[in-house]
């Protein structure tokens, strides 16, 4: 299975250097960082998370994606998405490989990270945050790279691959909800501190990864020859059109809440990203530019996306997904983690923006998912497209017997001797007769030999007993011999009852 | 037979209850030491500058704080603050400007209820028997999910290796590496030998120190007479820092 990672053309592997090349900007920022702190990064006392962490959240929300694929494919045996749960799964496990990139590369002592797992602490939600995102890796990976043995070997789904289908379902909710009450459960962050946090999240979730798989859909439909069917991908794209909805009713309800009941804890944070804190003459306005953009471009995407005629076009499509896509990167990213420290809790307002060396670790971690994906996608396209002809195949045989059949049907029509109106029941006896009665040689026995022709129907005129292969040939004499009208000849001409 | 069969039961029911007593908050218990602080704004805001930047910078020589020449890295315990930024519920626009103006001392309230031990994924940081926050800076992993869930912002990370920073090393006390957090610990080394807290020692009486749980202390009585204040709490933390204005 492995084998199709190797073998690619000039397009696939021109693909994986560029990925490599930006891995290894990455991993050269990475060693940068290890070497001088955290110190390098934009992050302050201030603001103690940012781009990393942000680039996380938003990870864990397209790892979850997937079970909008996978659930009708398998709950609802939805036909359509079969051919692409196992892309669905495999982003989200490239994703998920992301979202704990980004965790490690924001850690101040990385080289301590087991000691989540060796000293666990029941009351932190990061705890679970870590064992949903990696169970929820190993999931993915199992199941996905389980069905593509399958499907290589042609073979049904055993029982415990079913069950761990179902069992990744409610995880996939499972990873982003947890993630959601990471920060819901801050009594001190009043810009998280709300329940309406985990809802936004798969809101936003399932708006951002169908998007990213429509979009890696249509990049393998036009560079592949795997397709997906465009059925398919349309029904994602109905899915995304819900969830931007929702996602943006969210936001709009969040909204109210802020500014009507006026709270001023609340309301400074959401002051800060829409409209800047004024501190003497000076605003401190970094983030307005950014949260405008996010919030036009994920409205007129989704007035784009609740339009059928514009969402089913398939040449808006990609471009609509795109502007979710980075709609929702910037709001559920950066744009949710930032402004939850600005102003700090102690009222001073210290602004935040990623360093070059954030960036490219940042870019190199995506990278890193990238390349994981576009493996693993290329697994699955060989696989799938070998899969494919073997069907084909099958199908060519499929025909042949049905063609047989045909022939045994053949057999049992009736022959009959235009000579001597004899009927037999194969070709091979009339032909027999024809050569014993009427002396007709077997090689041009069909001049004698006819297919016997399946009963026609006859109508009979009932005032002159004249037969008629046709109801109108009948109802044109009936109005000719009997004056009658064509509209009532249903009273003179009547079908011949067989005897 | 029987016997040890018994035993087994009683062990593992002890057991689960020890499991069970570590999932729930411990009571407080009264017999035991909790340690508080009072300051006295109006005392500490009479005392000369240099006496009110000998409180701060106490805290920085003996704990081994370096001094980074970038705000954004600095790793503080004990720093000063206005009125209206430590107090926000209470401020209004008419305050005395005598309390407007007040330099007000902040430090980690050794909360009650401290909300960033409870997110610690590792249990580097967490709350002791005699009510202080402290910290393992062996066990920390950087994460600064602390920092994230401290409702007052008392916590310093090592954006950078602090070691190169420190002014004048003391070597009586540990020195950090980068990518770990740290914070006031109402300097437990000095209190386990008797000490008083070092800003305590060098306010000259207007940072009071004691046992919350003994009636008969000075901080206890201080606070049944007068009206004090306390930062957020409105947020359930139960600090253990008080202010008298």
């Amino acid at each position: 299975m492995i084998e199709h990672a190797i073998r690619g053309g000039k397009l696939y592997w021109s693909w994986i250097a560029l990925l490599v090349i930006i891995i290894a900007a990455g991993g050269a920022s990475y060693y940068y960082q290890y070497q001088n702190g955290l110190t390098v990064t934009g992050m302050s006392k201030e603001v103690s998370w940012g781009l990393y962490i942000g680039n996380f959240t938003f990870l864990v929300g397209v790892a979850a994606s997937a079970v909008i694929v996978v659930l009708p494919a398998y709950l609802y045996d939805y036909k359509k998405f079969k051919k692409v749960t196992t892309m669905g799964e495999f982003l989200g496990a490239a994703a998920v490989i992301m979202c704990m990139t980004f965790i490690l590369v924001d850690l101040g002592r990385p080289d301590r990270v087991l000691n989540v797992v060796l000293n666990p602490r029941p009351n932190s939600v990061m705890l679970y945050d870590f064992i949903s995102l990696s169970g929820y890796l190993l999931l993915n990976i199992v199941i996905a790279w389980t069905v593509l043995a399958y499907r290589e070997k042609n073979k049904g789904y055993s029982t415990w691959l079913k069950i761990l289908i179902f069992v990744a379902i409610p995880w996939a909710i499972s990873i982003h909800t947890v993630t959601a009450f990471l920060y819901g459960g801050l009594v001190g962050r009043p810009f998280w501190n709300t329940a309406l946090m985990a809802p936004r999240f798969l809101a936003g979730a399932f708006a951002s990864g169908p998007s990213l798989l429509i979009i890696s859909l249509l990049v393998m439909r036009k560079y592949t020859n795997f397709d997906p069917g465009y059925d398919a991908i349309k029904k994602i794209g109905d899915v995304v059109a819900f969830a931007m909805v929702a996602n943006l009713f969210m936001i709009g309800a969040e909204l109210f809440t802020v500014f009507y009941s006026a709270h001023p804890h609340h309301l400074e944070h959401f002051i800060y990203i829409l409209f800047g804190i004024k501190e003497g003459s000076f605003v401190y306005a970094r983030f307005v530019p950014w949260m405008w953009t996010s919030l036009i471009l994920g409205i007129i995407a989704a007035i784009m996306l609740v339009i059928p005629k514009v969402r089913n076009e398939p040449k808006f499509l990609a471009f609509t997904c795109g502007m979710v896509f980075i709609s929702v990167w910037m709001e559920k990213g950066m744009g949710l983690i930032v402004p939850g420290y600005i102003p700090s809790q102690w009222g001073a307002v210290v602004e935040y923006w990623p360093t070059i060396p954030e960036s490219l670790i940042s870019l190199g971690v995506w990278g890193i998912g990238i390349l994981i994906f576009t493996v693993l996608a290329k697994v699955a396209i060989g696989v799938t497209l070998e899969g494919e002809k073997i069907e084909e195949e099958v199908v060519e045989e499929e025909e042949v017997v049905e063609e047989v059949e045909e022939e045994v049907v053949e057999e049992a029509k009736e022959y009959r001797c235009e000579l001597c109106d004899a009927v037999f029941k194969s070709l091979d006896e009339c032909c027999e007769h024809a050569e014993k009665e009427h002396k007709i040689a077997k090689a041009s026995c069909d001049m004698a030999c006819v297919e016997a022709a399946p009963a026609e129907k006859q109508y009979k005129c009932e005032l002159c007993d004249a037969v008629f292969t046709d109801l109108d040939e009948c109802c044109e004499h009936a109005e000719k011999e009997h004056k009658i009208a064509k509209a009532s000849c249903d009273m003179v001409c009547g079908e011949v009852e067989e005897e | 037979m029987t016997g040890s069969a018994i035993a087994t039961i009683t062990l593992t029911a002890s057991q689960v209850e020890r499991v069970l007593a570590a999932f729930a908050a411990p009571a407080i218990d009264q017999q035991k030491v909790r340690w508080g602080m009072v300051i006295d704004l109006k005392k500490f805001n009479e005392l000369p500058l240099a006496k009110r930047k000998r409180v701060y910078d106490v805290c920085k020589e003996i704990h081994n704080i370096p001094i980074f020449p970038t705000a954004k890295d600095r790793v503080e315990w004990i720093w000063p603050a206005d009125f209206e930024h430590t107090f926000p519920s209470q401020f209004n626009h008419f305050l005395p400007e005598e309390i407007e103006n007040l330099e007000v001392p902040v430090l980690c309230n050794h909360c009650e209820n401290p909300p960033c031990t409870k997110v610690c994924p590792t249990g580097a940081t967490w709350k002791r028997d005699d009510g202080i926050v402290t910290m393992d800076y062996h066990r920390c992993i950087g994460c600064r999910y602390c920092m994230a869930a401290c409702p007052y912002g008392m916590r310093s990370f090592n954006w950078r290796d602090p070691r190169p920073f420190i002014p004048k090393l003391n070597p009586t006390y540990h020195t950090r590496t980068k990518g770990v957090v740290e914070k006031c610990t109402f300097c437990v080394e000095r209190l386990e030998k008797g000490l008083q807290p070092a800003c305590v020692e060098a306010s000259e009486g207007s940072f009071i120190f004691g046992d919350l749980n003994n009636l008969e202390s000075e901080i206890s009585k201080i606070l049944r007479e007068h009206y004090s204040i306390r930062r957020k709490p409105e947020l359930g933390t139960e600090p253990k820092l008080y202010y008298l204005i």
